[in-house]
């Protein structure tokens, strides 16, 4: 018998993909989820066993090259100095991300206007502030009202405790006079919504084990599932197909045991990422694709990273990564020598093997009769920041179809080209800089930097950009394809640009955006 | 599997990586028990351990000079596969019940107990309250 069509197919269950799940959930359509990982068991995650630390650099790791799960796909990213970070199942990418939840800017969807560089949004900030604050309410954000480098918007939740190590960062950003607040964090600081408070496990980004980080594996499904929608885990698609009239009629699929599999579907909604998206639409025979736009554009944010070590004790293994941040150089002042800016998101310490394999691979943590004495030096005495810079895009920078490299299905993956600009190297350099000045103002003794971070493609953005020009752009200004009119994508690849910014937050309010859109358009999806 | 010779040569440098304390009332990575737990860590890092170990053979019958000359050339070249190395052996080491003691952590994992933070001097915040708006209106 033939398999029955749904009414939306959605592919990834991630980010965008159970916040779209959710908000379309009302429509009482049949709504099916494809997700090729499965779901994840917070008891088993790695806080839970003594081995905590060693699971984070193997079946925990970020990158699915190294953490190589059968639920994985590998990416060639080779020709890239930045690379991919991600995660593969129910939750995606939020199942590993810090909570990091800042919004984007007013700026951040005008810089053609203002600062003369890629293109303006075909939305603004006001466009999506009604769907941040609906996500805000989902997800649940810790933080604190009045930051002045935001419009006003009401976190639900105190802030994440500032400890020692960020008031020691805070004065160190007091004494040079530069902004500072606390992080706006998807994480609970208090009970909510069923999810028990945080409780300092400083393992965020290996799974939260209590619950209280918001990956959507706790909080949009179990809501969107209670309201009808079907998630098919271990399911990954293979391509979206299309009928006679160019429109896309399903996905071909393998499933959990492997066999091919047909799903038809009235519409197909791409909630994948940068990497992922691009990877279904190019081995759909080039659909949806007549800007020649896809896999093009992407961006990640370069990231450095600065850390210095002090005399006195500070959070080292105890509390979320998550603490405060500062945009004292994140609007563009040309006299920096680049456009955009970037953030510094500040963090507390590291747990004791993270101590020693790092201060090992940077040479402060010696072999011998001198480690025990470095060591103690050094753990529960080092704090510091990143600084996320704003990548402009370029299409040369670009993800492809490897000629050779295949999963474990036979379906081509992902290459991926990526230069860094010459703008985010004065950035990059900027941030370091200043991150050094505001270390050595705290007291720091000692200060090292990596820029740009080799493994911080956390952020994948760009490769299916929005826009109102079908010459410029994949989707339209709510989604749409502008070749498929039953295809949409609502993930970070619509991203015109990236801001200098961590991007779930705004990743999700697009999504909701788009289904909204959907919603009210129901008569006319299509024409 | 490790042939004896490799298991002897993993051993040596564990030993000489970190040797044990009597300051700090430490084993060192050699220690039976720590020694029992990187034998059965290799994880991902597996091909990397293999790649330094074959490199190193007989390296357990040089003599100490001979070693640490050995060694010494070893760090120098930095390579991805002795990093892989050193993880694996410290992963081991500092997750011990008497290293973590030793550190002043309770030994046991993260969840469900976690971990106390304070909570810190918010008045700090007091002059960022008091800065004019930094974003761009549009």
């Amino acid at each position: 018998m033939p398999t029955q069509p749904v009414d939306v197919l959605i592919i990834g269950s991630g980010a965008s993909g159970a916040a779209v799940a959710w908000s379309l959930a009302e429509t009482k359509m049949h709504i099916l989820c494809l997700e090729q990982g499965e779901w994840m068991k917070p008891s088993e995650y790695p806080s839970s066993g003594r081995d905590w630390e060693a699971r984070q650099l193997n079946d925990f790791h970020y990158s699915p090259n190294r953490r190589a799960r059968d639920t994985d796909y590998p990416i060639n990213d080779a020709n890239s100095p930045i690379k991919v970070a991600n995660f593969n199942g129910v939750g995606g990418g939020t199942v590993l991300y810090a909570g990091h939840f800042p919004r984007f800017h007013p700026s951040d969807f005008r810089v053609r206007t203002l600062d003369g560089v890629a293109d303006d949004w075909p939305i603004d900030y006001a466009t999506l502030a009604p769907y941040y604050d609906e996500n805000d309410r989902m997800m649940g954000v810790s933080g604190l009202a009045g930051d002045p480098a935001y419009p006003p918007h009401e976190p639900m939740m105190a802030p994440l405790p500032l400890g020692k190590s960020g008031a020691t960062l805070a004065r160190g950003l007091n004494k040079l006079g530069w902004h500072w607040w606390p992080s706006d964090s998807a994480i609970a600081s208090e009970d909510y919504e069923g999810r028990a408070r945080c409780i300092n496990l400083a393992h965020c980004t290996s799974g939260c084990a209590q619950g209280a980080k918001a990956s959507t594996d706790v909080t949009y499904w179990p809501a969107a599932i209670r309201a009808g929608v079907e998630l098919r885990t271990r399911c990954r698609v293979r391509e979206i197909t299309r009928n006679n009239d160019g429109m896309a009629s399903g996905v071909i699929y393998y499933d959990a045991d492997g066999r091919e599999q047909f799903q038809p579907a009235h519409v197909v909604i791409l909630a994948c990422n940068a990497i992922g998206t691009a990877r279904i639409l190019l081995n759909s025979n080039g659909l949806a694709n007549s800007s020649g736009l896809v896999g093009k554009n992407l961006m990640f944010h370069p990231y450095a990273r600065i850390a210095g070590w002090f005399e006195q004790e500070l959070d080292g293994y105890r509390g979320p990564g998550n603490c405060i941040w500062s945009q004292e150089f994140y609007e563009t002042d040309a006299s920096r020598g680049f456009v955009r800016g970037y953030t510094f998101e500040f963090s507390r310490g590291q747990n004791p093997v993270m101590a020693a394999v790092h201060s090992m691979q940077i040479g402060r943590l010696p072999w011998g009769e001198d480690h025990h004495r470095a060591y103690r030096r050094l753990f529960c005495h080092r704090t510091g920041m990143v600084a996320i810079c704003e990548d402009l895009p370029e299409e040369h920078n670009r993800v492809t179809l490897d000629p050779e490299l295949k999963d474990c299905h036979g379906i081509p993956a992902p290459k991926i080209n990526y230069t860094l600009s010459d703008n985010s190297r004065r950035m990059l350099d900027h941030a370091v800089a200043r991150a050094s000045e505001i270390l050595r103002a705290a007291g720091a003794h000692d200060v090292w930097s990596e820029a740009p971070l080799a493994d911080g493609g956390w952020h994948l953005m760009g490769t299916a950009r929005m826009g109102t020009d079908p010459e410029r752009s994949v989707v339209n200004e709510w989604g749409r394809s502008h070749d498929v009119k039953n295809l949409f994508v609502v993930d970070g690849s619509i991203f015109v640009t990236s801001a200098g910014v961590n991007p779930t937050r705004t990743i999700q309010a697009l999504a909701l955006y788009v289904a909204d859109n959907i919603k009210s358009r129901l008569a006319t999806l299509f024409d | 599997m490790l042939s004896d010779d490799q298991r002897r040569t993993l051993r040596c440098l564990a030993e000489m990586m970190i040797p044990a304390s009597a300051e700090y009332d430490v084993p060192s990575a050699a220690d039976d028990a720590i020694f029992a737990d990187i034998l059965r860590s290799f994880g991902r890092d597996q091909h990397h351990v293999m790649t330094v170990l074959c490199d190193l053979e007989g390296f357990a019958d040089l003599d100490l000079p001979e070693r640490r000359s050995r060694v010494a050339q070893l760090l120098e070249q930095r390579s991805e596969a002795l990093k892989g190395v050193n993880s694996v052996i410290l992963q081991c080491y500092y997750r011990d019940d008497r290293v973590m003691r030793s550190l002043g952590m309770e030994p046991r994992p993260p969840f469900p107990i976690g971990h106390e933070v304070e909570q810190g001097d918010w008045s700090l915040l007091d002059p960022v309250r008091k800065r004019p708006r930094l974003y761009r209106e549009v």
